[in-house]
């Protein structure tokens, strides 16, 4: 006799009905609810503003990093004009003599004509240097990491040229690397509260959603799962959500990034954009930018998906201990 | 902590019987239950299942030793989600085993508890009854060594519930273990099986 001849037959009517399909399997975990999709989209909000943030932060420290270097690469040599001074030789005599320093690059003589243009918008043009005591300028370009020696320079111009001033813009350049630190500093604090928010949100977010699954949880534990198989059938669904959310938060953050470079580079030269630029530095964030939209995807993913296992993890952790605390047994399922 | 539900007790279950657990509502059945399903641990004295003392089972065993429970809850505890057929295939998708491997016996037993039609219906459009009759296929579907089912028969009609009685009734045969708390005199009428009476903490066994 066959074994389906042997098995217990269902009672059929005499007219035989086609075999029923059975539809594919759904996951354990029901693929999307209210709380699911809300959560997707709590990861998408803060993931865009925490990759926005990345981005804003890294373009600060970068121009604050540029205006640090460009203002500290050049120094200055102004001469005033003297009687029995000869003003061209005086100048060759200073560009040369700085070059003599070890840490100099080049040296460049603002000529008559540029010293002109320079005045023009206070003085108008078809300006006649040689009517007014104007000042001359050598600009001396040196090197960023192993600068000369300013005092030495300055002492050495002196002596030779006594209507020689040396600016080595150490002022201006310590004023600006106070305030670029401090840019960067504020940018890291901003940083950091955005990324502790994101963090805060994304696991209380997590939370929230597991909690309307804990009847699944009780189930699988009660059929004979063990702790490990549900907490990855969990971690596999949020998995999921968060990389969706992040996913699109730190993709539109990137769209944000690129229009706004696109922008400047459409406008470029113009008011708005060279007023943009002067505040802002330049909007492209690089590959690291980019690269930090992907990790912050990334520690998101990883959040998400650590938060899950570590609640379902507790979840049949709780359920466990009421087992060895009769007073609550009213929280087990009826039997 | 409160009160003592279940006191002086002293019982076994021996593999291969058959029993019938009754008593009035409140005289602890629920609480029996869950110390034999592992999920209660008595204040004092000592519940040996599967010859281990429960109180100093490991947390991480208590999964192994639960699948060879079968337990049909009050409540059913059937997942909204998931199909006739998914819930009651649940035990074995969670041990781990191919779909393929089970399918035909899934499907066999749902026709036989009376749910062939219904197999891909979700349990929110089924009948109180439907409901009942997939949570007892779910329990049995991995032939358990132990069944614990509290009134498996409440939701159903009499003819069938002497339908799920002889199904219990076989897999007695076939070698489990089975503990039905019921109510129900003219089922337990039906078989010639133990009964054990919980009455006010206390139990008496007829043979």
């Amino acid at each position: 006799m066959s074994e389906a001849a042997t098995r217990p037959q269902p009672q059929e009517g005499n007219q035989k009905r086609p075999e029923m399909r059975v539809r594919p399997t759904a996951p354990i975990v029901p693929p999307a609810n209210v709380s699911g999709n809300a959560l997707m989209f709590v990861i998408a909000i803060m993931a865009f503003l925490a990759c926005l943030t990345y981005g804003a932060v890294s373009m600060v420290r970068a121009t604050a990093a540029s205006w640090q270097s460009q203002i500290s690469r050049e120094i200055t040599i102004q001469i005033k004009p003297d009687d029995g001074l000869d003003m061209e030789a005086a100048l060759r005599d200073a560009r040369d003599l700085a070059l003599t320093f070890t840490g100099t690059k080049d040296g460049t003589i603002v000529d008559r004509a540029a010293t002109a243009r320079l005045l023009e918008p206070w003085l108008g043009e078809g300006l006649d240097l040689d009517e007014l005591p104007v000042p001359r300028l050598v600009i001396i370009t040196i090197d960023e990491q192993n600068p000369p020696d300013f005092g030495a320079m300055r002492q050495a111009l002196t002596e030779t040229i006594p209507q020689a001033f040396l600016d080595d813009h150490r002022t201006w350049v310590n004023r600006l690397v106070t305030m670029a630190r401090t840019t960067a500093w504020i940018g890291m604090g901003v940083l950091i509260l955005v990324f502790s928010a994101m963090v805060l949100t994304v696991v209380f977010a997590t939370r929230g959603a597991l909690s309307g699954n804990r009847h699944i949880i009780e189930v699988l534990h009660f059929v004979g799962a063990e702790a490990g198989f549900v907490a990855s059938e969990f971690q596999k669904h949020f998995l999921k959500i968060s990389l969706k959310g992040s996913f699109a938060g730190g993709a539109l953050a990137a769209i944000v990034f690129a229009i706004a470079g696109y922008w400047q580079n459409r406008t470029l030269a113009t008011p708005e954009s060279d007023q943009a630029t002067a505040l802002f530095g330049n909007f492209s964030v690089g590959v690291s930018g980019y690269l930090g939209i992907a990790a912050t995807m990334i520690v998101i993913a990883l959040l998400t998906t650590l938060t899950a296992r570590f609640t379902v993890m507790r979840t049949i952790f709780e359920i466990d201990r009421i087992r060895s605390d009769p007073a609550r047994t009213d929280d087990l399922p009826d039997t | 902590m409160g009160p003592e539900v279940l006191r002086d007790l002293t019982f076994d279950i021996p593999r291969r019987s058959f029993q019938f657990l009754t008593g009035p509502s409140g005289a602890g059945k629920s609480t029996l239950l869950k110390l034999l399903f592992l999920s209660l641990q008595p204040t004092r004295g000592l519940v040996r299942t599967f010859d281990r003392d429960i109180a100093t089972i490991p947390r991480d065993e208590l999964p192994m030793l639960r699948r060879r429970i079968g337990i049909v809850f009050q409540d059913f505890r059937l997942l909204d989600h998931l199909t006739t057929y998914e819930n009651v295939a649940l035990p074995l998708r969670v041990r781990g085993k191919e779909e393929a491997s089970y399918r035909a016996d899934v499907l066999d037993l749902l026709k036989w508890v009376g749910l062939g039609e219904r197999i891909n219906v979700l349990p929110p459009v089924l009948s109180g009854g439907e409901k009942q009759r997939a949570a007892i296929a779910r329990a049995l579907i991995d032939r358990p060594e132990l069944l614990l089912a509290d009134e498996p028969t409440g939701n159903v009609d009499p003819p069938m519930a002497r339908r799920l009685l002889s199904l219990f009734m076989e897999l007695n045969r076939l070698g489990t273990a089975v503990v039905i708390a019921t109510h129900d005199l003219s089922l337990m009428d039906q078989v010639d099986a133990r009964r054990m009476i919980l009455s006010q903490g206390r139990l008496d066994i007829y043979e």
